[in-house]
């Protein structure tokens, strides 16, 4: 069972993924997008050096669903700062936050979600220190910033890819 | 000549034009804001709202109106909205190294003096 399903969450994403390109749930294609699931994780299992299982799905799901209100909450922020603010008032910032984080994907998972939000842009992570150096559109208190990512991003995300450590 | 479907519905035609009209807004936002803002590190932030909100709205409205317009759900835009939140971040990440690191280089002092010397020191507990 292990050999033939490698990632059973890969093979579902790619079968709903022919199944929305196609547009249809014909068994036809159900059939076609299940040998495609199977097939290409296997294929592809040397490129994907590390396995990672998704430990807690709902806690995924908040964490996505508390990023969207806050992409939304920042497109406003910064749309606001664009059109209204006096430039000089501008405070951008790079800070640094301290990671606890260490999982490949987690931390992959973490950029998408801070480049996502409007105003803050992820720029690597220091090797030396495990810091993490985002620069900030309008740095209000670098103190928030450093506690919002470790308590709404990274905490939900070791528990997400490293609960074992937990 | 833009011609107004006859089958979508004035219910669903309202919310599709509000959608395109606020992602229309937030892009030209963007836009200004690539254009207006002084340094490179705030400009980089102007047209995130574009990726995240504009594309958002102009694909919800993508959505709603084909799905009013054959009658039957259409929601494959998923898949870009997928796809964008997963390439949009990592090219915002190179871009934003590239500058940092032309900086460092060519050691000029406005901008590496914010990246290295007034870093606010972490809390530490």
């Amino acid at each position: 069972m292990k050999r033939l399903l490698p990632s059973p969450l890969l093979t579902l994403a790619l079968l709903v993924i022919w199944l929305l390109l196609n547009q249809t749930v014909a068994p036809l294609h159900v059939l076609f997008g299940l040998l495609l699931g199977l097939i290409i994780p296997r294929l592809t299992l040397p490129l994907r050096p590390t396995q990672t299982r998704l430990r807690k799905p709902w806690v995924l799901f908040r964490l996505l669903s508390w990023s969207l209100l806050e992409i939304l909450r920042s497109c406003f922020n910064v749309s606001r700062i664009i059109l209204f603010r006096k430039q000089q008032d501008l405070n951008s910032q790079f800070i640094r936050v301290p990671l606890d984080l260490k999982d490949a994907t987690g931390l992959a998972v973490l950029s998408c979600l801070i480049n996502s939000t409007p105003g803050t842009v992820w720029v690597e992570i220091l090797s030396d220190s495990h810091e993490l150096s985002l620069h900030v559109f309008d740095l209000h208190d670098a103190n928030w910033w450093i506690d919002t990512i470790k308590q709404r991003y990274e905490r939900p995300l070791i528990e997400i890819f490293e609960q074992e450590q937990a | 000549m833009m011609q107004l479907p006859e089958s979508l519905p004035l219910w669903l035609g309202i919310p599709v034009v509000f959608l395109l009209l606020a992602g229309s807004l937030v892009t030209l936002i963007g836009a200004l804001g690539l254009l207006r803002l002084p340094h490179f590190y705030q400009r980089i932030h102007g047209p995130s709202i574009t990726i995240t909100f504009g594309t958002g709205c102009f694909l919800l409205a993508s959505m709603l109106y084909f799905t009013g317009l054959e009658q039957r759900p259409i929601v494959h835009e998923l898949l870009i909205t997928a796809f964008v939140l997963l390439t949009a971040p990592v090219s915002a990440m190179l871009i934003m190294r590239a500058a940092v690191y032309r900086d460092l280089r060519n050691e000029n002092k406005k901008a590496t003096e914010n990246l290295h010397q007034s870093l606010p020191k972490p809390k530490t507990d």
